[in-house]
């Protein structure tokens, strides 16, 4: 307590310093006239008894000392005296303080952001309770992308059988309908999950209720659903009494539950769903039934486990069901082995994410680490051109302590500067990113403690890391050295060498960067013209609501025969076709298919499992599709008439080989189909897929609810009210809805171009470097040489040898770092593949543009201090000494 | 050489601290002249040492200060003690007497006690 009173009053005394000297002076002052009366009663002349009296009181300095140090906190006195130093020696030279705080700047900038995004990704936990024990079931084998692990049956019998989890849901998160509301129809994605899912998850409503396991009583019996935040404030207005009202999903009514805190999100990070509604009911969304069906894999698992279970052991309970249903069901459950991931980043995907997040930092890091190679060259060159001051300072009897705490504050100084401009810019970023959600979903980064943290760290290391090299040479510079003026150069050539090395490892960093960007950009332009299989450009993407309209499959048949033709006449379209689901819109499993004559259709009798779709005759065409031989489908092709089907190369490869395909039967979905056609391969879930067998079937043979595809040269905003005007005539006040099909495609592409945008960023980062690197020491190296230059000039240099004189140094680095970095880009290939899909550093083109950057840079940065070697004039140098 | 100045100064503060208690509110000279008798002119201390000790006396909120009229009319400082002074002397005085009691001891034993 007494402690503290007093840090109070000597804060306190810190401002108000001069009223203590003042009073001590007085008081000293008053003493010392006292002690004088007194010697003068004691009978000694004035002059004696005052000479006593102070004799007595002591050194009067000394005491002032003391009871300074008792008043105020001299530390803090001595840092806010370096300070204001360091501001007024960093106010002197603008250029230098500006280049080294920008260059701190980007660095610390680059990492907060990166840092920002790897803290709202993978180190903030899902907003469930306790997510450590809450786990996904998938197959063993690693898959992407692909989510759903087991049909709906084998889900309920894990869920019964199983002795480790407390509880386990289901849920399928490719739920997409309409929801019509006071009239408004909107086009909405969804989960729908098993009753007891929230209260697996732990989550709380903020309004309203959610449902439980106890309101489902078979199917078709909840028809209740759940909204989440933010499709309650767009579609609803953010209106508080919409619970209890009815919304109509397939002209179905769903009683609205309740709304979800903004917070919860459901188990996937990128992917929000709009609305929660009960699987019970899921035939009404649907169309289909999937409850009761063992082949069809339709839901994904979760569960949590009890306390006290180990992941290993809910494994091996899990597996032991798996084969006991294997037994029971052999048809259809194969008894694959199943794993345990936490859910959040696509399960799977999520080692890639992470690979990926980790991979930007540690570039970041790089980044920063070059940065600060950069400053502290630039820092060691200045405290050498200081060193006459400084050597001055130690003379004069500064202690050598004094002299580096003096440099670092500098350098802490600066790095504190640079460190809140870069977070403030990264703040920015930050607020940008969160706010466009580039990402396949949604995603908010915010900016919390552990990110200024992070930040903070980061400024501090950078200035200990740059601010050391400058501190140790004012630590060993010899006083007497300095002051007899001599070449620094001469003396002193460890230090330089030392900067070289600095340099050296600057370039071979950035050269590394600027290789993983020019990876980065090759395998964007690649992954940009890999084959899809289909055109998106100049072509759209056409829903109609059919929801709002009752009908059979036959009558929604003719009616989308009659929409086709319709819209063929619209003029500007060149052509136009239906299919059951677009590729890479997610949600698509393999079906089964058994060559003919199967009797038992097991899983394990099947021979391969192709993903199905249904299209329209034209589609091929309209989706910019290849036939490569036989026929397309046909209107005639009818429940009537023999099965059809077309399918791809792959397909067409891996069930016949060499055979032509055409006139070859299969068994699917217990049909016997025979092959019509053959169509090139394409990408159907994702782009790194490999290549995967695919079937196309009529919809005029098996029906389902289909999207358009119209191929036009026109814009989506005219022929939507083209198409609406058209659509009329047949089906008045139909929903419609026209996208261009690239846009819907663009998350898509989400990885490569986020991928492109990181590491471009970093390499043009890198480039910034490589040239403040080089142009601070060429020029540093023409500067300090000048005279040195004038004289070989006078001599009768030759322009090439004053040329190597001045920039060799730096161009013979840069040579040997681009070499350095160079080869570790090649070795660290195998991290740029995880970051970029079809990257190779060691692609001549990327090799050859790599040492070209380098080259171009090194000559441009040194263009301007090769030019003022060349500009020397001996005689006016002469004259200055 | 550190250590033996902060004793000195605990010390110093004990002294300056019982010397208030005992004359009430003090200037720096009559409490330095006030230690020199008692002390028996046996302590050579700089009579200036005493003024860093009554600031940080003061900083810990032991003792007061204000200005005042001396007894030759000149404006001078005069120290009181506090509450929290009063409180402080106490427990000073206790460790003080404890320690001496210790030291004492050990100087009353004789070789033949231990035996």
């Amino acid at each position: 307590m007494r402690a503290l009173h007093r840090l109070v009053t000597r804060l306190l005394n810190l401002s108000t310093r001069r009223r203590g000297d003042e009073r001590l002076r007085e008081e000293i002052e008053s003493h010392i006239a006292a002690q004088t009366d007194e010697n003068i009663r004691a009978g000694m002349s004035p002059v004696e008894a005052r000479r006593r009296a102070c004799l007595k009181f002591g050194a009067v300095e000394a005491v002032r000392e003391n009871y300074h140090a008792e008043n105020g906190l001299p530390f803090v006195e001595n840092l806010l005296l370096d300070v204001r130093y360091a501001l007024r020696v960093l106010r002197k030279s603008p250029a230098f303080t500006l280049v080294a705080i920008v260059t701190l700047m980007l660095g610390i900038g680059a990492n907060v952001v990166v840092f920002g995004v790897l803290n709202a990704v993978m180190l903030h936990s899902l907003d469930v309770s306790d997510p450590s024990s809450l786990y996904q079931v998938r197959h063993r084998q690693w898959t992407q992308g692909k989510l759903l692990t087991t049909s709906y049956p084998t889900f309920e019998d894990l869920r019964r059988r199983n002795k480790t989890f407390s509880g386990m849901a289901a849920i399928y998160a490719y739920s997409d309908t309409s929801m019509n509301w006071r009239r408004t129809v909107t086009s909405v994605h969804g989960d729908e999950v098993s009753g007891n899912y929230f209260d697996l998850l732990g989550a709380q409503p903020a309004l309203g209720r959610f449902f439980h396991a106890a309101d489902e009583h078979g199917p078709g019996s909840a028809p209740y659903i759940v909204l989440s935040d933010s499709l309650w404030r767009t579609a609803f207005h953010a209106d508080p009494d919409v619970v209890g009202t009815t919304v109509e999903i397939k002209k179905h009514p769903f009683t609205v539950l309740g709304v979800a805190s903004p917070q919860f999100q459901g188990t996937e990070r990128f992917v929000w769903p709009d609305y929660w509604l009960p699987m019970a009911n899921e035939q009404q969304v649907q169309g289909y039934d999937f409850l009761h069906g063992r082949a069809q894999i339709t839901v994904t698992v979760i569960g949590r486990l009890k306390p006290g279970v180990t992941q290993r052991q809910a494994t091996d309970d899990l597996n032991k069901i798996g084969a006991q249903l294997a037994n029971e069901y052999p048809q259809t459950d194969d008894g694959q082995p199943l794993r345990l991931v936490h859910p959040g980043l696509y399960a799977d995907e999520g080692d890639v994410i992470r690979e990926f997040l980790w991979s930007v930092t540690a570039l970041a890091l790089l980044v920063l680490a070059a940065a600060c190679a950069n400053l502290a060259s630039l820092f060691a060159a200045r405290a050498s051109d200081r060193s006459r001051e400084l050597a001055l300072r130690v003379a004069l009897g500064s202690s050598r302590r004094r002299l580096v705490r003096q440099l670092l504050t500098e350098a802490v100084l600066v790095s504190l500067a640079g460190g809140g401009a870069g977070l403030v810019a990264a703040y920015l970023l930050l607020g940008v990113l969160s706010r466009t959600a580039p990402f396949a979903g949604s995603l908010t980064v915010h900016v919390d403690a552990r990110v200024y943290l992070v930040g903070l760290v980061l400024t501090l290391t950078s200035a200990l890391l740059f601010g050391m090299l400058p501190a140790r040479q004012a630590w060993q510079s010899s006083p007497l050295q300095m002051m007899k003026g001599a070449h620094p150069q001469s003396t002193h050539l460890g230090r330089f060498a030392l900067r070289d090395l600095l340099l050296g490892v600057q370039i071979a960093i950035c050269m590394l960067l600027v290789t993983a960007s020019l990876v980065a950009v090759r395998g964007m332009t690649r992954a940009l013209h890999t084959p899809l299989g289909f055109q998106p450009q100049g072509a759209m993407l056409v829903s109609l609501d059919f929801s709002q309209v009752e009908q059979e499959d036959d009558l929604a048949l003719e009616k989308a025969k009659a929409i086709i033709e319709a819209m063929r006449e619209v003029p500007g379209v060149t052509a136009v076709g239906a299919v059951s689901r677009t590729p890479m819109t997610g949600g698509m499993h393999g079906i089964p298919v058994f060559p003919p004559g199967t009797a038992e259709f097991k899983l394990n009798n099947s021979v391969l499992a192709p993903y199905v779709f249904t299209m329209s005759p034209g589609y091929l065409e309209a989706a910019g599709t290849r036939l490569l031989g036989g026929r397309d489908v046909s209107w005639q092709d009818t429940t009537e008439t023999p099965y059809v089907a077309i399918v791809n190369q792959t397909f067409a490869r891996r069930m016949w080989g060499e055979t032509p395909a055409i006139g070859q039967r299969f068994l699917l979905q217990r049909n016997l189909m025979e092959v019509v056609g053959v169509a090139e391969d394409g990408k159907y879930h994702d782009m790194q897929e490999s290549s995967q067998p695919v079937v196309y079937l009529p919809l005029s043979q098996s029906y389902s609810e289909p999207v358009f595809v119209v191929r036009s040269p026109r814009a989506p905003i005219e022929m939507s009210a083209a198409l609406q005007h058209t659509l009329s005539g047949i089906e008045p006040d139909l929903p419609i809805a026209v996208r261009s099909w690239s846009d819907t495609l663009s998350g898509e592409l989400f990885p490569a171009r986020a991928a492109t945008v990181a590491l471009g960023v970093m390499g043009l980062l890198a480039a910034m470097l490589v040239v403040t690197g080089i142009f601070g020491m060429a020029a540093y190296n023409v500067s300090r040489r000048m005279k040195e230059l004038g004289i070989r000039v006078a001599l009768g240099a030759r322009r090439t040898q004053v040329m190597s004189a001045a920039v060799g140094r730096p161009m013979v680095l840069l040579g040997a770092g681009s070499l350095l970095g160079l080869l570790a880009g090649i070795f660290a290939s195998r991290l740029l593949q995880q970051i970029v899909y079809q990257a190779n550093p060691s692609d001549p083109a990327v090799v050859g543009g790599a040492v070209l950057t380098m080259a171009l840079l090194g000559i441009a940065a040194s263009a301007i201090p090769a030019r003022q070697a060349l500009a020397v004039d001996p005689s006016s140098l002469m004259k200055e000494e | 050489m550190k250590q033996k100045k902060d004793v000195q100064q605990g010390t110093l503060a004990l002294m300056l601290l019982k010397t208030l208690d005992v004359l009430g509110p003090l200037h720096g000279y009559g409490i330095a002249r006030r230690i020199e008798q008692i002390s028996g002119y046996l302590l050579s201390v700089n009579q200036g040492t005493l003024y860093p000790v009554l600031l940080r006396l003061e900083q810990e909120g032991a003792i007061a200060s204000e200005w005042g009229p001396s007894e030759n009319n000149r404006r001078a400082r005069f120290y009181r003690l506090t509450r929290a002074g009063h409180t402080l002397l106490g427990a000073e005085k206790r460790d003080w007497e404890q320690t001496a009691a210790i030291i004492a001891r050990f100087f009353d034993v004789k070789a033949g006690d231990l035996g």
